[in-house]
């Protein structure tokens, strides 16, 4: 069985549970006491450190508006009508999103891996083995998604197991369990796939038409990733909440330096074969 | 809480965050449910999700609780009254409310005595005593009737009245009512006249709420109630922390009334308490007034000499409280046991009595002025907590000796070495007494629906530390081993005091289940459990530690460590834990069924009269005598609980009926009135001779001085909260590297525009300056704190969290010492959520 995450932004509170229970459980250090003044978040990114990672979206829909905001103008932007009717909208206002590595179908970090330390464990998830990563951080540019970093003076990479200590024993991944409002859903892949189409038809059928699933071949799971196994509700174009639309193995990249390369190398040779001919 | 006790009968939350989940529309305000109750805020989202109910947000600020609901309502901090009163004024002008329920269960039909007047232009009662300050209730009553004090409210209705020794029977007289609710005198048309002027042009005007949000919130509640529909309530310290927090709260109960929202599924008021046991240490109680279960504290200016006197004082004609001398005389059986002859009562006179007003800020007051020489501090941090913090650092080092029982080194226990004082030059001595914390011993916790819950000890304290429970009892030991040969007659309570809990493993701690059977009450003759408040009686043959409690030991099984999930249960959740009173979930479900018994709907289905086996049933316990027929009706010199008829939900209360008019108990009114707060930048629109409640209680002293309403110095409003990533003062939560990266700085929240008008851009540091004192921290501007336009002129909001000190791992200004001490006239809470001060950029 594939398991998974599927996080239901439209749910999640922001309340951060899932980045203490995670930091707990896995025993991650505190990185440090930093006020960024960026809404409220301060943990800032995704690490080798931080596995759970709460984005605070201020006011997506109203970005346009600039400097003074006034109570006119705040009225005016709640009494905008959504789809559906739903009037004086609040959701949506203050978006918050719980980040977390995406363990992807074809892992872009498992591939660049040397040493054989990531892996996919029986659970299909995408597995870094602390006792063979020799930190060479090959796997941290490979990320699409900017999951994974070394450690310092640890030099090796960290990232989410899923758990995996806790799925062994039948638990679900404590993040999951800490979150008051099933923001955070774990479970086999195949049925959170189900329950993501679900929530998303409810949300449409409310009249939040905007709703989709972030994580599919077709959205954020792309470019010969094949989609992923943590997957998102979102609200909002994937880039308001830090997250590509159109991800893409690295080695996508390389394609096309490989065939102007082989061209290249093909015409300088045939130059070569031309000018060294007699 | 009397705003509740006053207008129902008990001053708790009348539901469970459970029942919310049943709510076809759900109204926080006064509260950040989301960020302050995390989990119990899945309730309201699981309504949300299942029922499609609409949540509605009304705050002065955007917050994520406001994210996650339909509507969110901006308001101005301070005017809560004016936008509830504008629902009140909506729903009888629009004939919105629930006729039938508001007719036979509350007392809008009841006439009032022609003496009454209400607060027109002056902006006061009848009453008023301008020398006194304060009110003379007796106009407020009904006609025909004198006051019964005892009566008031049940829970702490009695102790927030007007001195006591006023008590009268009731007259064998039906009291006056017109049921067509026509009649000018009658509550129903006092209440519309009252409210008539809160129109949603004066909301708009007061509050700052747009004109369509109100209408939209109106809208939603009214739709959202009747007898398919229930509506309900949440709120919490936003509603209470003000100079008129109980009027504010009574607006709210009285809005709930009119619309039948009270004793139903997925209706009530949900009042979200601010920590775990808050509602706990109420009960059994911590309070200097009340003794466990509310009975009230003997008291010297009362007519208390003798046992008799006392009893006779707190003994109610009718209602509930006509028991009072069981519960009283069960909790002195169960403190000292044969000692107490409850014939006599001859022990009580050695019994201590209260003299005065001695809550929290009167003692922090009297500290500073050498008049307390000691004090023990358990479980609060209030150098950092409490308002006017640097006053209350001050008084911490005039005592002479003071113990602070705590896990961390919290900055109570070191104002002897802050604000640059030289230790050399502090004479306190400090005890500091490591504690465990709440993993490392059992006990149980009362939240905030008034549901005990039990926890195991899971791990050993570390080192030194011990439960506060092991603090006091072997504290209470040795103080008795001292006084134990005493021939000092004054000594003698001391010596009579029961203190025989068994003590377990290796450093003797008190075995907690011992004091739960205690509080729950047993048979003097062979220490059996009783089953519940209904067995004690008043002959000294039971003990009770807490009348209210009783039946959390029942069959001598530890109720409240019961845990069947409520997904596995039909009903009200009521094999989880253990509710008081007698386990019951929604208070006042009577009411969930009709007069004649039967449910309202089917969909609304919840307690009803089964005339077949001839007693209410449901899906919660009934709150309510389990064989009386609905069409009972007493006698007209009926006494106690009798004298309620089978159609009087509140049991509680003297005449069985809601509220709607308070006639008594309250110190500031029979009904709310919207002032401003004592610290204001506008005028009261509403009550132009009359700019802050007149009963506020104010410390007219060089050390408390207040910001003059719309002083030009301090122009912007300040309101204080808390964040979900920390603990109230930062006790639990600094200290912890996981909690403290999340939240490292203190900061102030403010819009844009007034970030534009101080000069002030995102991160950059700026000074908050009362008349009190200064901090400096960290502007977040944000959209999210609206900005209000009143007469042309802008009215700015200053958003303060207050969980920082010099103490832990992140450190900061401590935020409440720009606070004044303002208080509340019935309970004594101070102004938190509303005061003013000023805002410079950088660090002046």
């Amino acid at each position: 069985m594939a398991t998974g995450f599927l996080t239901d932004t439209t749910v999640c509170i922001g309340c951060k549970a899932c980045e203490v229970a995670c930091k707990q459980w896995n025993q991650l250090p505190a990185d440090g006491y930093e006020f960024t003044g960026d809404s409220y978040d301060n943990t800032k990114q995704l690490s080798g450190t931080t596995w759970r990672h709460v984005a605070f979206i201020e006011n997506p829909k109203k970005r346009r508006l600039t400097g003074d905001v006034d109570l006119v103008a705040l009225a005016e932007d709640v009494t905008e009508p959504l789809p559906g009717g739903a009037e004086l909208d609040a959701l949506g206002r203050w978006a918050f999103m719980s980040d977390v590595c995406k363990h992807c179908v074809a892992a872009p970090c498992q591939q660049a891996c040397p040493t054989g330390s990531i892996i996919r464990n029986e659970f299909d998830n995408v597995y870094i083995q602390p006792d063979i990563c020799n930190g060479c951080g090959y796997c941290v540019p490979a990320c699409p998604y900017g999951v994974i970093t070394q450690v310092p003076n640890d030099g090796r990479a960290f990232k989410c197991t899923l758990c995996y200590d806790r799925q062994i024993d039948g638990l679900e991944p404590a993040c999951a369990k800490a979150c008051p409002t099933n923001s955070i859903m774990f479970g086999d892949v195949e049925d959170l796939k189900e329950l993501a189409e679900e929530r998303v038809q409810q949300l449409h059928d409310k009249g939040y038409t905007q709703a989709y699933v972030w994580g599919t071949p077709e959205v954020g799971g792309t470019g010969g990733i094949e989609g992923n196994h943590s997957k998102f509700i979102l609200m909002d174009e994937p880039e308001t909440y830090n997250l590509p639309k159109h991800p893409y193995l690295p080695q996508e990249k390389v394609k096309g330096g490989v065939i102007a390369g082989a061209v290249a190398a093909g015409v300088l040779g045939a130059v070569v074969a031309l000018a060294f001919r007699d | 809480m009397p705003g509740l006790g006053i207008t129902y009968g008990r001053g708790g939350a009348t539901t469970s965050l459970q029942d919310l989940q049943n709510s076809d529309c759900i109204l926080i305000e006064g509260s950040n449910m989301a960020e302050a109750h995390p989990v119990g805020f899945r309730h309201p989202m699981i309504a949300k999700e299942k029922n499609g109910a609409k949540l509605i947000h009304v705050d002065p600020r955007f917050t994520r609780t406001s994210a996650l609901c339909d509507v969110y309502a901006p308001i101005r901090p301070g005017t809560d009254i004016a936008f509830l009163g504008g629902l009140i004024n909506y729903v009888l002008q629009n004939e919105e409310y629930f006729e039938e329920y508001v007719k036979a269960y509350t007392n809008a039909a009841t006439i009032v005595t022609e003496e009454f007047e209400d607060a027109g232009a002056t902006g006061l009662f009848s009453g008023w005593d301008e020398e006194k300050t304060q009110y003379d209730p007796s106009t407020w009553r009904y006609e025909g009737q004198p006051i019964d004090y005892a009566a008031v409210g049940g829970s702490q209705g009695r102790i927030v009245g007007e001195a006591g020794g006023q008590s009268e029977t009731a007259p064998d007289q039906p009291r006056p009512t017109d049921m067509t609710l026509q009649h000018e005198r009658c509550v129903f048309q006092i209440l519309k006249r009252h409210f008539a002027k809160y129109t949603p042009e004066m909301v708009e005007k007061v509050c700052g709420t747009p004109r369509e949000a109100f209408q939209k919130v109106a809208e939603l509640i009214t739709e959202n109630s009747g007898r398919e529909k229930t509506t309900a309530l949440v709120y919490s310290v936003g509603w209470t922390q003000h100079s008129k927090g109980v009027q504010l709260i009574r607006t709210a109960a009285i809005l709930q009334l009119l619309l039948g929202n009270i004793g139903r599924p997925g209706g009530g008021i949900m009042a979200l308490r601010g920590h775990a046991t808050i509602q706990g240490s109420t009960d059994i109680a911590t309070l200097y007034n009340i003794l466990p279960g509310y009975l009230g504290m003997p008291d010297a200016n009362k007519d208390h000499d003798t046992w008799r006197d006392y009893i006779e004082d707190g003994t109610a004609s009718s209602g509930w409280l006509a028991n009072f001398p069981k519960y009283a005389t069960s909790l002195m059986k169960a403190w000292y046991g044969e000692a107490f002859d409850a014939e006599d009562g001859a022990l009580f006179d050695r019994f201590p009595r209260i003299n005065g007003d001695h809550s929290y800020y009167p003692s922090i007051m009297a500290m500073k002025d050498r008049e307390v020489k000691g004090a023990f501090n358990f479980g609060q941090n209030f150098a950092v907590g409490g308002p006017h913090a640097n006053l209350a650092r001050d008084a911490l080092r005039a005592l002479d000796w003071l113990v602070v029982v705590d896990a961390y080194e919290i900055e109570t226990a070191t104002a002897w070495k802050m604000d640059g004082v030289k230790p050399e030059e502090c004479g306190t001595e400090v005890f500091f007494i490591p504690a465990a914390l709440v993993a490392e011993k059992d006990g149980s916790f009362t939240q905030t629906q008034r549901m005990l819950q039990w926890h195991d000890k899971a791990v050993e304290p570390p080192d030194d530390a011990r439960s506060d429970a092991w603090f006091v009892y072997h504290l209470g030991r040795r103080i008795k081993e001292l006084y134990k040969d005493s021939t000092d007659e004054r000594d003698g309570l001391i010596q009579a005091m029961t203190w025989d809990y068994p003590v377990e493993g290796e450093y003797d701690e008190p075995n907690i289940e011992s004091i739960t059977k205690e509080v729950n009450g047993y048979n003097v003759a062979d220490g059996s459990p009783v089953a519940g408040f209904a067995a004690l009686k008043d002959d000294g043959s039971t003990a009770c530690g807490g009348w209210i409690y009783s039946g959390v030991y029942k069959d001598g099984v530890n109720q409240a460590r019961r845990r069947k999930p409520w997904t596995e249960q039909p009903n009200a959740a009521t094999e989880w834990g253990w509710a008081w009173p007698a386990n019951r979930r929604v208070l006042y479900n009577r009411a969930s069924a009709d007069p004649e018994g039967k449910p309202w709907s089917e969909r609304k289905k919840f307690v009803w009269w089964d005339e077949e086996q001839g007693k209410w049933t449901g899906l919660d316990i009934p709150d309510f005598q389990a064989d009386k027929r609905p069409d009972y009706r007493p006698e007209n010199d009926a006494k106690g609980v009798d004298a309620i008829p089978g159609d009087g939900p509140f049991i509680m209360q003297g005449d069985g009926k809601g509220w709607l008019f308070a006639p008594v108990g309250l110190k500031d009114g029979p009904l709310p009135i919207h002032y401003e707060p004592v610290e204001s930048p506008v005028p009261n629109l509403l009550y132009d001779k009359v700019q802050y409640t007149p009963t506020a209680r104010l410390f007219d002293r060089p050390d408390n001085p207040y910001n003059k309403p719309m002083d030009p110095r301090y122009p912007h409003v300040v309101t204080t909260y808390r964040l979900t990533e920390h603990h109230t003062s930062g006790a639990m939560s600094r200290w912890l590297p996981w909690l403290s990266e999340l939240q490292p700085e203190l900061f102030c929240e403010i819009s844009p525009t007034l970030a534009g008008e101080v000069g002030v851009e995102n991160a950059d540091f700026v000074t908050v300056s009362t008349s009190r004192g200064k901090v400096h921290c960290r502007a977040l501007v944000t959209d999210r704190i609206p900005v209000y336009n009143m007469d042309g002129r802008k009215i700015h909001t200053i958003g303060l969290p207050y969980h920082w000190g010099p103490n832990g791992i992140v450190k900061g200004d401590v935020v409440n010492n720009l606070m004044p001490v303002a208080l509340e006239a019935n309970v004594a809470i101070h102004e938190a959520k509303a005061f003013t001060a000023n805002l410079e950029a950088g660090r002046v």
